[in-house]
């Protein structure tokens, strides 16, 4: 130690305090990586007693959560030949034959599309708005701002039923442009408050500066703030993209067939006699695979998001 | 407006220049900026809002758009505060309530003060513990029916490994006594961590000089704990548990997954009852009603405990 501090912890301290949280930490991680796991296993290493943590990998759940099959006799899978790639392999070992593909594709498809287009509609809202709150002298500025955070107190199975009957009245229900209106909205409360921290923190002098050497309002906006914001931008953008990645009320209430996300078609995958658990497990390991990045990217920023600005470190 | 530098800057100046420094006016831009925003929010919530509590006051059906809308006054309200069904899912909720914030508070504050120890590495273990909070409900819900399977789920199987019992012998989800705590401990599992990074920014943000003030004044660590350490946390602690209350509040993707809401009705929290009301029984005036007494209820409840945060915060 560098210097003696009365503050700081002994060893034996940080030994006893590393100890309890790495174990939490690990219990904490187990059903986690248990869904990891058991995308691997075969859906009868998945079933087996007792839960088998040593177990021959396999691609199985994958291949069944992206295809369709169907059961055939040997006779008629005889006809027609060998398998020619790996995954009919599979497939054929369970006398079965792939028929097409499965729905996940585009349901995970139809999750990037409303997710990135209600996050990108919702970043450019959320900084036009947050700009001005922050910048001008806005009229009933602490009351507008309260109301945006109130949008979000709203139970949506509350506001779902209202939803639900203007959306078919203007043709929207089970539409990508319905949802990323609705993600847009829900998410907008979360990105004008960040933004409007974030921007708050740039010193106004930058921008007066700018207007002093002629630049107008809007040039002064993209060259000098713009920039200066991106790094809370990208970070709020990120919060806004995990929500609406995860959102699972909405998306099972107004969507059916073609704007579902993935979240309400994981838990529906079936396989022969229930859940197919390592295809749902394989499901929702790919799913979760982008959070898990952006959740280690934005280590820092993490709690200001998660808490509307409310606590910055 | 007219006095930020600026604009006193281009009033000084000639009209020329002082016309490319206003540029459009700043009225125009900030409502420009602000009203795409506001109007969405009118569009999407509070247009929705206006017309659920109009159709509260009715006998509307979605699943019957030709029968005749009748104006049927306060009905729906009193027989859902007259409704037993209410108060069971209000009973529900409240034990959800409790609990799931009683444990995160606690473990996620210990947690948090054991990571404040800053020993090697605190930063990924951080890491690490945040990651459930990250995934989806409804798919977390989903999966965890799996680990909750009697004899062939891990859960079981470790409880039975732990304890002695044998793990086919109980079942989380399939036993009314047992199905209230299957969706705390899941809960529990997954937003501890929010607490805990909430404290670990309070506990952070105590300057040490305070106690190395209390140090000199030769004060325990016990004492030191208590008078120092816990009210400077507490608004922090609050704000954690606000956040919480309103997300199990409203919580419906996690237990819609977990138990349905089930076995019968021992885990039907308030928007599994809701969505019942809406979307299985159809009773669309109903379930309105019932929105606004929810909406009444979150704001009401909020805005007291908001109060009394503020207060907390500038003692």
């Amino acid at each position: 130690m560098s210097s003696f501090s009365v503050t700081e912890p002994s060893a034996r301290q940080k030994y006893f305090a590393g100890t309890l949280v790495s174990l939490y930490a690990i219990i904490t991680l187990l059903p986690l990586l248990w869904i990891i796991a058991t995308g691997f296993k075969s859906p009868s290493d998945a079933i087996a007693y007792p839960p088998e943590v040593f177990f021959e990998p396999t691609l199985e759940g994958y291949v069944n959560l992206f295809t369709t099959q169907t059961r055939v006799t040997a006779e008629a899978a005889a006809e027609l030949g060998e398998p020619q790639t790996w995954y009919e392999q599979i497939v054929r070992d369970n006398d079965m034959i792939i028929v097409g593909p499965s729905r996940y594709g585009e349901r995970f498809f139809n999750s990037v599309i409303i997710g990135f287009g209600s996050t990108f509609l919702c970043i450019v809202l959320g900084t036009a708005a947050a700009y001005a709150f922050s910048r001008f002298r806005v009229p009933l500025k602490d009351d507008l701002m309260f109301f945006i955070l109130s949008t979000r107190m709203m139970p949506p199975i509350a506001v779902a039923i209202p939803i639900f009957l203007m959306f078919r009245q203007l043709g929207l229900n089970d539409t990508h442009a319905g949802m990323i209106l609705l993600y847009t909205a829900v998410n907008l409360s979360l990105s004008v408050w960040l933004i409007h921290g974030f921007i708050d923190e740039i010193p106004i002098e930058y921008e007066e500066a700018a207007l002093i050497d002629g630049y107008t309002r809007f040039q002064a906006f993209y060259k000098i703030v713009l920039p200066q914001a991106a790094t809370g931008i990208a970070s709020t953008a990120i919060f806004c993209l995990i929500f609406a990645w995860n959102e699972y009320a909405f998306a099972v209430l107004l969507t059916s067939g073609t704007a579902q996300t993935a979240p309400p078609f994981i838990p529906t995958i079936i396989g022969v006699g229930g859940q197919d658990w390592p295809a749902v497990a394989a499901g929702a390991t790919i799913f979760l695979v982008p959070v898990m990045v952006f959740t280690i990217l934005l280590r820092k920023h993490l709690l200001r998001g998660i808490t509307f600005g409310a606590v910055r470190k | 407006m007219s006095d930020t530098p600026i604009m006193r800057l281009a009033k000084a100046t000639p009209p020329g220049i002082g016309r490319r420094v206003g540029g459009l006016s700043d009225r125009a831009i900030a409502w420009i900026f602000v009203a795409p925003s506001i109007a969405l929010l009118l569009a999407v919530n509070i247009f929705p809002l206006i017309w659920t509590i109009r159709l509260s006051f009715t006998n509307f059906r979605v699943n019957r758009p030709n029968r005749d809308v009748e104006w049927i006054g306060l009905e729906n309200y009193r027989d859902i505060l007259t409704d037993s069904d209410t108060w069971l899912s209000t009973q529900a909720t409240a034990h959800f309530l409790f609990w799931t914030i009683a444990l995160q508070v606690l473990i996620g504050f210990t947690m948090a003060y054991l990571i404040n120890k800053k020993f090697r590495g605190n930063d990924m273990w951080t890491t690490i513990i945040v990651f459930p909070m990250m995934l989806s409900p409804a798919v977390v819900g989903n999966f965890w029916t799996f680990l909750y399977q009697p004899q062939i789920g891990l859960f079981n199987y470790v409880v039975g490994f732990l304890t002695g019992a044998d793990p086919s012998s109980f079942s989380m989800i399939g036993d009314v006594a047992l199905a209230p705590w299957a969706i705390i401990i899941v809960d529990t599992w997954m937003w501890t961590p929010f607490v805990m990074l909430i404290c670990l920014a309070g506990l952070r943000s105590i300057p040490d000089s305070i106690y190395e003030a209390a140090e000199c004044d030769r004060a325990s660590k016990w004492r030191q704990f208590w008078t120092i350490t816990i009210p400077m946390i507490l608004p922090f602690l609050m704000l954690a548990v606000l956040f919480r209350g309103i997300e199990n509040f409203k919580m419906f993707d996690l237990v819609v997954q977990l138990t349905g809401g089930g076995p019968g009705s021992t885990t039907e929290v308030t928007s599994i009852n809701l969505k019942r009301e809406a979307f299985e029984r159809w009773r669309t005036g109903y379930a309105s009603a019932y929105a606004v007494i929810l909406f009444v209820t979150v704001f009401g409840l909020a805005s007291i405990y908001v109060k009394a945060l503020n207060k907390v915060k500038d003692r």
